[in-house]
């Protein structure tokens, strides 16, 4: 009923994406400065708008309308660490500019924003020089906390969960059994207790990890849901944000680590001397390095290569108009991008689940107690 | 690789990680804490039902065991009590009947001898009445023969004979 529901839910959205997406323009394409007025229609201009909209952005940007030539968009707050100290401004202040030419000027500190990364000017520049590979040379990145789309996102998410578990965990107050939204949300819980946490920690040591793999799933799943809807949200196709994941599971483990853990991974017992270094190189390696990499990799990859993907798919609209006309096209784009974005759904759930699955999975390892034989 | 190291955002990183440990903490408080807890209690209090649901099960059917075999007995008791009943019954019957018969044939005997002394009387009486008859016939046929002298002679003559033919 309810896969049923989030179906048709997908299919409107879709259709909202699709329709919304043959209007929106880039914004880099399409501002002062660029002039205003064409549609982005070649490849190239695809390619890299969807690049863009893979990146996280500095405000909220909902649709172009290309005849008026005004953005839909709202700003999001710049928090910024410079050579000068902390400033606070609004994105607005580039006027969706992201190639460098808007400079902003902050109580003595020039700040520009180049493919949604925010730079600082060296003192006395007045506007950014770039190379031949189009690297700024005057100009370097500042430490930005600032509130992005990405940040937004997780806020959002972040927020989502504590309405809906903090009402599922008052459910509980009135009766055993819960009501309404709670009975979906209560057997997710359970489902990654008893399937995830459970057989992997091993009964004993399960529950106090539970905290840890609750959040993460859920925030996984639903920012990876959230980023199937035409907001166009791709946190968890953020290597950093993977990469935050995947250091939080790194540390848990490594802290939780039980003395049998540590033994066999630094001086393996039942080997010979002389090879017990080598192995414990090899397994501080894979614990420190390769297993939290598989992690963020793996969420990273799945992630950006899905809503590339469904980009794609939704640009063959486009591209594909010359060849087949514009309603075999769209038709084309509407049956793949569907197909497509169902898949999505499930790849959703499932990064989700593989993340908290392999980290439950380490997380047992590093608890786990052996029998002395 | 170049691209992803320049994509990795020092910024966002840091503000995932605040936001992760706060929602972590935040959620851990409020939700699933008193989730978790509510599910095991709810858990233990299902476990417990079934068991005492099954204990109940077994009382139940230690129950229906110990009525079939109260029942069973109470059976065996009756079937002893009626075989018992008919056993006195038959008993009775055939003492009412003994003494019955000895009583009857008491009554018989009794009113055979009755009827023996009756009989036994009746004859007495009887006789005596024929004796008397007969002597007074005898007497009066005696007066009438030996009225005279010759008569009485001839019967002495022919006893005599009598008594010497014999």
């Amino acid at each position: 009923m309810v896969a049923k529901k989030s179906v048709k839910f997908i299919a409107v959205l879709v259709l909202f994406l699709t329709s919304v997406s043959s209007f929106a323009k880039d914004p880099v394409q399409n501002d002062n400065h660029h002039g205003a007025g064409e549609q982005i229609d070649s490849p190239e201009e695809i390619k890299e708008y969807i690049a863009h909209h893979l990146k996280d952005s500095h405000d909220f940007h909902l649709y172009t309308n290309n005849k008026t030539g005004t953005h839909v968009s709202f700003p999001l707050p710049v928090i910024v660490w410079t050579s000068e100290g902390l400033r606070i401004f609004m994105s607005s202040e580039f006027h969706h500019d992201d190639s460098g030419s808007v400079i902003v000027e902050k109580d003595g500190v020039k700040l520009t924003k180049i493919h949604s990364k925010i730079y600082e000017l060296e003192s006395g520049a007045t506007q950014v020089n770039f190379d031949d590979e189009h690297h700024a040379t005057n100009a370097s990145r500042v430490l930005d906390f600032s509130i992005t789309k990405s940040v937004f996102g997780m806020l959002l998410a972040g927020l989502l969960m504590l309405l809906g578990f903090g009402a599922l965990a008052k459910g509980y107050k009135k009766g055993a059994i819960p009501t309404g939204f709670g009975r979906v949300l209560e057997p997710l819980v359970i489902y990654v207790r008893d399937e995830i946490a459970r057989p992997n920690i091993g009964e004993k040591k399960y529950r106090k990890f539970m905290g840890f793999l609750l959040t993460v799933f859920f925030f996984i799943w639903i920012l990876n849901l959230l980023g199937l809807t035409p907001l166009g949200f791709n946190v968890t196709g953020q290597i950093a944000v993977t990469v935050c994941l995947a250091v939080f599971t790194m540390i848990i483990y490594l802290f939780s680590g039980s003395k049998d853990f540590w033994q066999h991974t630094l001086w393996m017992p039942g080997v010979p001397v002389v090879l017990r270094p080598i192995l414990a190189v090899i397994e501080l390696v894979g614990f420190v390095l390769i297993k939290p990499f598989s992690l963020l990799v793996r969420l990273f990859a799945n992630m950006t290569a899905g809503h590339f993907v469904v980009m794609s798919l939704i640009a063959l609209m486009i591209t594909m108009k010359e060849a087949f006309g514009p309603v075999a096209s769209t038709g084309m784009s509407l049956v793949l991008a569907l197909f497509i974005s169902v898949i999505e759904i499930l790849v959703a759930f499932l990064q989700a689940f593989i993340f908290t699955m392999l980290s439950s999975l380490f997380i047992g390892m590093a608890v786990e107690e052996h029998d002395h034989h | 690789m170049d691209q992803l190291l320049n994509d990795f955002s020092p910024g966002l990183f840091f503000m995932q990680a605040i936001i992760l440990l706060i929602l972590i903490v935040l959620m851990r408080k409020f939700a699933w804490k008193p989730i978790l807890e509510s599910l095991q209690s709810r858990e233990d209090g299902i476990k417990d039902a079934l068991e005492s649901a099954e204990k109940a099960r077994l009382e139940m059917q230690n129950l229906q065991a110990d009525n079939k075999k109260l029942l069973n007995e109470a059976k065996a008791e009756r079937d002893t009590l009626l075989k018992e009943a008919r056993q006195m019954k038959d008993k009775m019957i055939e003492e009412a009947k003994g003494e019955a018969e000895v009583q009857a044939n008491k009554m018989i005997e009794q009113a055979q001898a009755a009827i023996e002394s009756e009989k036994k009387a009746a004859m007495a009486e009887l006789k005596g009445q024929v004796s008397g008859l007969a002597l007074e016939i005898a007497e009066k046929v005696v007066r009438k023969e030996l009225s005279s002298k010759d008569k009485q002679l001839e019967l002495v003559e022919s006893m005599l004979t009598e008594k010497s033919l014999n």
